[in-house]
């Protein structure tokens, strides 16, 4: 939709290049050569079906030469260009392409690729699926630098290359007791053809030693807890200047006109240069304003705050929380738009025995991660670089060309770490400030650092909904009908004029793929207006969906008199295997709907597991409760059941959860539970604190202390992760970036409800348990 | 100028007196571990030490820092800071890792005057730095640890 796909570059063949050069190898003394850095050749993405990584723009590569150098000392660089935002992808990355390898892990050190997908193939860090899409390209990878260098072997030794085994970062001749070092064969190795992709020889995943199996430890571990660790905003460039931009208070708005004497009196601030506000949808379009422009960053506030501007509001000057709430919950009161149908709900709700119906509220969020928008750019010499905690490199790279005029190959995008991304950092407009200063400034190097404020007043947010729910139930409780209708702007807003319905990637989030064993079905989406910039949310309208779904099952369980568990899993219904295209997903997170059946068997399990885990039946202390929720989501099955104590205050805390994830095959089990951990605690979050509202087109959190994150003294007392192996070691991965989310907040909630009797329909909670 | 001794070492920086110790320590002096997260002293990714004590730098103007000893994560040393970086990186305690300067000044101002708190007394001293990965499982535990180190 925003971005075409590009083709392929032309290889040139192999070729030994200084890779110090390229600035690639930190670990590597000047002048390594290694397996060498040429040009990739020509992947087979265009021949395969467009599922999965091969319908992403510009695909996947998996040459070794492009991701694996290797130096006369043996280190071994391998060259990641997914971005590290705490899910642990650097190292796990590197765990593949090392077990491939068959490399020492102690002699493996992690580079950062820079913007560029006819390089590395496709680099948005997004959707969960860094390991779901580069599992095998980055195998091969491994596999096939291993073959280069059993091939240098046999060459030097002029024995068959059979009679050898790459062995723990050697080349080991055993029937002669002989052995080569890595080190000693990159330079002999670089220079043999690449083997062709199909004849490299994957290891047998009995054989791992990384993959899903050891514990490695984070290849950042140190420079983070060394405060070496450098984010986007740590970027630093002799001669830098820090901007802070006052942006129009309203999406849409704009300056009519500004003051800046006072400004321009505050010791360092250096020039002020206002910014056009976009047209609107604005995809990644910098929002508009007027730029400070200082020596240092305190400096930049300070002129900020002195800036007078007048504001034209523009059109989304009338957008406020509660009036809109009204008008969704109109909208889903009424018969809309049908996404999904099975059966005839109408006529089974009508000899229903009884009708159950409730309206679910998830509120805006904002992903607020913890290093907000920060991004540095310089133009030298008709060259633009820019240094950005992005999660998007290439569409970066290519407005940031638009914005600052330049053809895209005078433009490089340095990817640093991540201080936390959640969706908030695919979208590079904070980037594209930076480059549109440096340029105002002469090319003279910008940061641009968003406060907090800027933060949570201008974002992308996650979007607003009303979930309306209807059931008709049989004499024994047993849902007959069910009618979902799901009301919510659409990210697609932000990137064409506004299509007013969720489209199929949100609705595919957890509405028309919902694996029920339900005869009669019908999911609507009735129109929901976009008034501000609407934006990816870790786990996206999953979270929406999933909320009202696995509320409502337990509502139908209480209605019904039946055990909330037994209920969802006849709800779920008996194991076996869904076309997800047939019951209603066209999008299926864009994988084939043959490879990634949606397996209720699998979903049963998760259940089941979390279940146990919480010991589901026993009795709990008054005031306590056990409560259930299940969720498929990115491809990965999991379930959450959590025990929740509920003061007589109102106040809720929770003492345990357990949380049960079948991600298909694993590999860094450490970081799924880790992924897994947080996302309770995000979870737990969107029930308590989590909401941005609006009034006149403002949002009205400014900070931390009106925008609540859980804190420490809030979180689980418990979290047990329980982790489901796959059934075979060859299967299609899940994501696990994102799935662990959607089941958390309805499980508690429901767990509240155990505990009180009270039913949260809309989030957060805050003193809605207050007797 | 104001004289600020960061990690044992004396600068004169060229900063306003209200400028806050974070802005000073990040762009005047190139000490990027210590980390902007609200600036209203709501997250504690900016928290050094002063004379020994946590500190949120965006809320303590430099000239009140100045004649007194700032400790960065950069310049943190010791057997409690070794403890606590330890059990931080075998805990695998780091999701992104930005809070985590913050995390572990507050965990070594803990340790440092409490070798042995209880899970009451690591919520409370850690309750004003955020994590928006929510490591907070870890960081529980990598005290714990930390403190079995010490008291070893």
């Amino acid at each position: 939709m925003i971005r075409a796909p590009s083709g392929p570059s032309k290889g040139t063949g192999p070729s030994i290049v200084n890779i110090s050069r390229r600035g690639f190898l930190a670990g590597a003394g000047a002048g390594a050569l290694v397996l060498a850095v040429g040009l990739p050749r020509l992947t087979s993405a265009q021949e395969q079906k467009a599922f999965g990584v091969d319908a992403m723009p510009n695909g996947w590569r998996d040459d070794p030469r492009v991701f694996v150098a290797i130096a006369p000392d043996g280190i071994v660089t391998v060259t990641c260009h997914r971005q590290e935002m705490g899910q642990g992808v650097r190292t796990s990355i590197a765990m593949v392409v090392a077990d491939e390898l068959e490399a020492d892990w102690s002699k493996i050190r992690v580079a950062q690729a820079p913007a560029d997908e006819a390089r590395f193939g496709n680099q948005d860090t997004d959707g969960s699926r860094s390991l779901r899409h580069f599992y095998m390209p980055m195998r091969r990878a491994g596999a096939a630098a291993r073959a280069m260098l059993e091939q240098a072997a046999a060459d030097r030794w002029g024995v068959p290359v059979a009679e050898l085994r790459a062995r723990n970062h050697a080349v080991v001749h055993e029937a002669s007791g002989r052995s080569l070092g890595y080190g000693e064969l990159a330079a002999a190795a670089s220079a043999l053809p690449v083997p062709d992709r199909d004849r490299v020889r994957l290891k047998d995943p009995k054989d791992f030693r990384y993959i899903g199996t050891q514990n490695v430890g984070l290849v950042d571990n140190w420079d983070i807890t060394t405060g070496k660790a450098q984010y986007g905003i740590d970027t630093r460039l002799d001669g830098m200047l820090y901007a802070v931009v006052a942006r129009p208070p309203v999406y849409g708005g704009k300056v009519v006109r500004f003051d800046a004497a006072e400004t321009m009196k505050v010791p360092g601030v250096v020039k002020v240069v206002p910014i056009d506000t976009p047209t609107i949808p604005s995809e990644f379009a910098p929002v508009g304003g007027v730029a400070v422009v200082a020596r240092n960053t305190w400096a930049a506030m300070q002129g900020r705050e002195r800036l007078k501007v007048e504001w034209d509001d523009g059109p989304n000057a009338g957008y406020s929380s509660d009036s809109y709430r009204a008008q969704l919950e109109q909208a889903a009161r009424q018969p809309a738009k049908v996404v999904r149908a099975q059966g005839d709900v109408d006529e089974a709700m009508g000899r229903a025995r009884r009708r159950v119906e409730a309206e679910y509220y998830i509120p805006h969020l904002a992903q607020a991660p913890m290093e907000p928008p920060a991004a540095v750019a310089r133009i030298v010499d008709g060259r633009c670089e820019a240094w950005a905690c992005t999660q998007a490199p290439q569409v970066t790279r290519t407005r940031l060309a638009e914005q600052v005029g330049l053809p895209e190959e005078k433009v490089t995008v340095h990817v640093t770490l991540l201080g936390g991304g959640f969706g908030r950092k695919s979208k590079p407009d904070y980037v594209l400030e930076a480059g549109l200063l440096s340029k105002a400034m002469d090319g003279a190097p910008v940061k641009v650092t968003w406060t907090r404020e800027d933060d949570l007043h201008h974002g992308y947010y996650h979007t607003v909904s009303v979930e309306r729910l209807e059931a008709g139930l049989d004499d024994d409780g047993r849902a007959v009908a069910w009618l979902h209708r799901s009301a919510a702007p659409t990210i697609g807003s932000i990137f064409a004029p506004d299509p007013k319905h969720e489209l199929p990637f949100e609705l595919g989030m957890g509405l028309t793929n919902t694996p029920f064993d339900l005869p009669n079905y019908r999911a609507e989406n009735p129109e929901a207006p976009a008034h501000v910039r609407i934006g990816w949310f870790r786990s996206v309208s999953n979270i929406p969906h999933a909320f009202a779904i696995q509320s409502f099952v337990a509502e139908l369980a209480h209605a019904a008199g039946r055990d909330h568990k037994d209920y969802l899993l006849e709800l779920i219904g008996p194991p076996r295997l869904l076309d997800p295209v047939e019951i209603g997903d066209v999008w299926n997170y864009g994988e084939s709907p043959e490879r990634y059946r949606i397996d209720t068997g699998r979903l049963r399990r998760v259940v089941e597991t979390a279940a146990d885990g919480i010991g589901w039946g026993r009795q709990v202390p008054r005031g306590r409760g056990l409560g259930l929720a299940a969720h498929y989501s990115f491809l990965t099955y999991v379930a959450v059941a959590a025990e929740v104590e509920v003061a007589s205050d109102g106040g809720l805390s929770v003492p345990r959860v357990d949380i049960a994830v079948d991600c298909g095959p694993q590999v860094n089990p450490e970081r799924i539970r880790a992924q897994m951990e947080g996302a309770v605690m995000m979870g737990l979050g969107l029930v308590s604190t989590a909401e941005v509202t609006f009034r006149n087109g403002r949002a009205q959190q400014d900070n931390f202390d009106s925008y609540e994150l859980t804190r420490i003294d809030r979180a689980p007392g418990e979290i047990r992760v329980h982790l489901l192996p796959a059934a075979d070691p060859n299967m299609p991965l899940g994501g696990v970036g994102e799935p662990g989310v959607p089941p958390v907040a309805p499980a508690i909630v429901n767990a509240a409800f155990a505990a009180t009797g009270k039913r949260i329909r809309s989030l957060p909670v805050r003193g809605q348990l207050a007797v | 100028m104001v004289n600020l001794t960061i990690n044992g070492t004396t600068h004169a920086v060229d900063a306003d007196p209200d400028m806050p110790l974070l802005w000073a320590i990040r762009d005047l002096l190139n000490l990027t571990g210590t980390k902007y997260g609200c600036g209203i002293a709501a997250c504690g990714a900016c928290t050094v030490h002063l004379d020994g004590q946590p500190v949120r730098s965006c809320q303590t103007p430099v000239s009140e820092a100045s004649g007194k000893a700032v400790t960065t994560i950069e310049g943190v040393g010791g057997q409690v800071a070794e403890a606590v970086q330890a059990a931080w990186i075998k805990l695998d305690v780091p999701q992104c890792g930005y809070c985590q300067s913050g995390q572990i000044m507050s965990a070594i101002g803990l340790l440092a005057e409490n070798r042995r708190p209880t899970d009451a007394d690591i919520d409370a001293a850690m309750s004003g730095n955020l994590c928006r990965c929510a490591t907070y499982q870890r960081i529980r535990g990598a005290v714990k640890e930390a403190a079995k180190t010490l008291g070893a």
